[in-house]
């Protein structure tokens, strides 16, 4: 997963500070040594690192923390406040035409995925707003790019705009906006072709096709893989046009992210969406705060949660709500719930978005096997109907029916056992206590992480729990901020 | 002689020749000088006005005294040269402008002066690792040869660069491998998504027919909408067959299918398409161990080439995929595309310094003919030339 590395970097860099009641000047410049290598291992843009590191200095002089109290806490913020004001303080929403269609273009190098992109982000509008997107296809010259387009588009029942290969751009464009007129869509997206920003015929084409359909959303898409380079790609593109906001894509991969953190530094545009994955639904909104936490190791409990709603139904959550608080949740749940939670995503990153959890060493080589989920399925599915409702049953003679109708060995079988009895518990908690419950029992030793992921320990010492303490009680703040918004509305 | 030494001395002899044709030039047109102006820096310029009065001598004696077939080689080689270094331009014109503003900015050699160095290490793409050592061994040299002139500074830098490349690249086998006569070469193609796998696989093949070898070309990426099309495309344009298998088939089965009518039809070479996947998706990456399998099926001594496809544009993250790549499918060399922009190419020297990965092949542009076999010393002259001064 993205920033692992810088995380754990940025955790070491912290670390120094903490046990400490009072920070000195040298242990301050030391620890900002050690920020700065880890920005510029990530490949952050080097002038940018210079300037984040310039004003956090600033700051920390400012707030006079160096005799204050709580120093390390104190530097942890404004660290995550630089973090988050680096990358644009507030997630920015698509432009919108007063009249429609909005028109969307994309710009880009090739591979950058624009096409993919185009695709994704047009389902999300069709999903999520019900909207009638169109899709032109003016990349006529990469090969079968305008097929892969087609493709996309009957696969999530959009409809795209194409005339061949034969046709120049401009011409498509027109046509195509015409074509979104008459069937009055209400947004139109324009896939170009990549093109090298120093390429000026191919530049020109693409201002031409920006002054022919006057878009309200020009697109930079940028490959977060990119190095040092995004810079000058980034700026090339916003020489030659009007751009409105970058799409950072291949966000799933181990990218320390440092495009992420210095495209709109050196843009000034802010990051709209960013791309994680293969399915079209792996398109996300980008929050600057929530990243710069992610990026903290401090994990992203909003997200967490929203991914939750999305994929939850709501009707059977609230019956298992109330199932655990009656105490009477069995492993009918147990199966509902893990299918739940497979929806959402991969194991590695919804764990890393839980605080604390990103930047602990012992993760750091954590895969899950994706099959974990089936064999317990599978154990489940061995069950009767009386052991499933009443896991007490479950004696040594029944776990060992168990483990030879899954084929799983018994100590899988126990394992699960055990894994249950614990959610129960820490749901049953969960559903009476508020966070400082949860708090305790994420930074105790009340949920035993360890053997939920085959031997990896919970983050040790101090400093990950300070860390722990401070994203919870952030996370704790904000979703109250959330739940005051819903109320008024 | 050392690699930074070919340098000099290959500059030198440039500027010779760039003044004698320089001087035919004004003889004949004097409207070509201002076409050919960008290729000479500024540097280079005022060397060739020194080099004039010696070359004049020898220009008289040199080129006519070969015999043509020297002539017809060294003009390929000539060919290759100029090809590189019209596709280095933009990163040369990076590395050159960021070293001169560096050393612009030069006063002393103090802890200031090391962090600027790093900072433009690294923004050539260099890797971090490998600018800290850079920065590290030239810490080392100014003390002990106690340098503090400018120029000196500079060439000390170039030097050590060009230097830990030549070193890091000994025993490294540039070339491709072929099965013996008779039985057809597999060369399997993986990277990330949008690096230009599609597309190189279509140069490579157009380039091997044309040298007439039989080419097939296997569509396994089955996945991403569109791509066997593209590939598709590309096997019309060389005239070559592409085996496809229906859409999301597994792709090891379209792998299959194409070793074994490769193997019957006695085709030479079979090159195969995969999917873009991202280095740290284990299932895919294990996707690619059983294309692996599957291939050594049908033939035990394929794949012979496994080449990832990289991204110039990529910062470390290619060192990333380069490890992880080479874990699950013994990468034997790399592709590095989209050279033609304004990548340093910086990772280049860091994936010679890490990962001893062969580079085999770079991209220049979008041509067939803008494919070209890795040449490690044309790559960093082509880089450095404006820096090294004789």
């Amino acid at each position: 997963m993205a920033f692992e590395n810088l995380t754990e970097r940025l955790s070491k860099a912290l670390k120094n500070l903490t046990g400490k009641g009072k920070i000195g000047e040298e242990d301050l410049q030391a620890s900002l040594k050690e920020i700065r290598l880890a920005l510029l291992e990530a490949d952050v843009y080097y002038p940018t690192v210079k300037k984040f590191i310039a004003a956090i200095k600033e700051k920390a002089k400012g707030a006079e923390i160096l005799d204050g109290l709580n120093a390390p806490q104190q530097v942890v913020k404004i660290v995550n406040d630089e973090l988050t004001a680096l990358m644009g303080e507030k997630a920015v929403p698509l432009n919108k035409s007063e009249k429609i269609p909005t028109i969307i273009m994309m710009a880009g190098l090739q591979g950058a995925g624009k096409t993919t992109t185009v695709a994704k982000l047009a389902y999300k509008l069709k999903k999520e707003d019900k909207a009638r997107p169109l899709l032109i296809a003016a990349d006529v010259y990469r090969p079968a790019a305008i097929d892969q387009l087609e493709v996309l588009g009957k696969d999530l029942d959009i409809p795209v705009f194409s005339e061949g290969t034969d046709v120049d751009p401009r011409e498509i464009v027109k046509h195509g906006l015409a074509e979104a007129k008459a069937n009055k869509n209400d947004y139109v997206f324009i896939d170009t072709a990549g093109r090298l920003q120093i390429d000026e015929a191919l530049m020109t084409e693409l201002k031409d096709i920006a002054d022919i359909a006057k878009p309200d959303e020009i697109l930079l898409t940028v490959d977060a893989m990119t190095g040092q380079n995004a810079t000058e790609t980034a700026e090339g593109f916003a020489n030659a046009l009007a751009l409105t906001g970058v799409v950072l894509t291949k966000l799933d991969g181990d990218t320390r992210g440092g495009a992420a953190l210095s495209i709109r530094d050196v843009t000034g545009k802010p990051i709209k969406f960013v791309g994680q994955g293969e399915k079209p639904t792996d398109l996300d909104v980008f929050y600057p705060d929530r990243m710069a936490s992610r990026i903290l190791g401090m994990g992203d409990m909003l997200t967490f949660i929203e991914k939750a709603q999305r994929e939850v139904d709501e009707k059977k959550q609230a019956e298992q709500l109330e199932k655990m608080r009656q105490n009477t949740f069995d492993f009918n749940d147990f199966v509902d719930q893990l299918r739940q939670v497979q929806n959402m995503g991969p194991m590695e990153d919804l764990i890393k978005m839980i605080p604390g959890m990103a930047g602990n060493p012992a993760l750091q080589n954590l895969s899950i096997d994706p099959k974990t989920f089936t064999h317990m399925e599978a154990i489940v599915g061995s069950m009767t109907k009386q052991e499933r409702e009443n896991p007490d049953l479950l004696n040594p003679s029944r776990r060992r029916r168990l483990a030879a109708g899954a084929g799983r060995p018994i100590v899988e079988v126990n394992k699960m056992i055990k894994q249950f009895d614990q959610m129960k518990k820490m749901m049953n908690q969960a559903t009476k206590g508020n966070f400082s419950g949860m708090e305790q029992m994420m930074g105790g030793a009340g949920m035993d992480m360890s053997s939920m992921m085959g031997g990896a320990g919970m983050p040790g010492g101090n400093f990950g729990q300070k860390v722990q303490n401070f994203a919870m009680k952030q996370a704790a703040r904000k979703m109250k901020k959330m739940k005051k918004k819903r109320g008024r509305k | 002689m050392g690699l930074f030494d070919r340098f000099k001395k290959k500059n030198q002899e440039k500027a010779e020749d760039l003044a004698s044709s320089e001087e035919l030039a004004k003889a004949e047109q004097p409207a070509l000088i201002s076409e050919a102006e960008d290729t000479p820096a500024l540097d280079a310029k005022v060397e060739v006005e020194e080099a004039e009065a010696e070359s004049e001598a020898d220009a008289a004696l040199d080129p006519e005294e070969k015999s043509e077939d020297a002539e017809d080689k060294s003009s390929e080689e000539a060919d290759q040269q100029a090809v590189y270094e019209e596709g280095l331009t933009q990163s040369r014109k990076g590395f050159a402008d960021r070293f001169n503003r560096f050393l612009a900015n030069f006063r002393s050699v103090d802890e200031d002066f090391f962090e600027d160095l790093e900072d433009t290490l690294i923004g050539a793409d260099l890797g971090f690792d490998l600018a800290i050592s850079i920065s590290n061994q030239v810490r080392e040299a100014v003390k002990l040869e106690n340098v503090k002139d400018k120029e000196a500074i500079k060439e000390l830098i170039v030097r050590l660069m060009v230097e830990s490349y030549e070193r890091q690249g000994e025993n490294e086998d540039q070339s491709m491998h072929f099965a013996p006569k008779g039985q057809p070469t597999v060369i399997l193609f993986v990277g990330v998504n949008g690096v230009g796998k599609t597309t190189t696989v279509g140069k490579m093949a157009q380039r091997y027919k044309d040298q007439g070898k039989k080419i097939m070309l296997a569509a396994a990426d089955t996945f991403r909408a569109g791509a066997v099309k593209q590939l598709q495309e590309w096997g019309d344009r060389a005239q070559v067959p592409v085996v496809a298998g229906p859409e999301k088939a597994d792709p090891s089965s379209v792998v299959y299918q194409a070793v074994e009518r490769a193997k019957d039809e006695q085709v030479d070479i079979l090159f195969v398409d995969t999917a873009g996947r991202l280095q740290n998706n284990v299932n895919l990456m294990q996707e690619l161990a059983k294309m692996n399998r599957v291939i050594q099926k049908v033939l035990p001594e394929a794949p012979q080439e496994v080449l990832l496809v990289l991204d110039a544009t990529t910062g470390q993250n290619a060192l990333q995929q380069a490890k992880l790549f080479k874990d699950s499918s013994e990468v034997t060399g790399l592709v590095l595309t989209k050279m033609d922009g304004t990548a340093k190419g910086g990772i280049v020297f860091a994936i010679r310094d890490q990962l001893h990965l062969p580079v085999k092949w770079i991209g220049f542009g979008e041509k067939a003919s803008d494919l070209r076999a890795f040449s490690a010393e044309d790559f960093v002259y082509g880089l450095f030339k404006d820096l090294v001064k004789n």
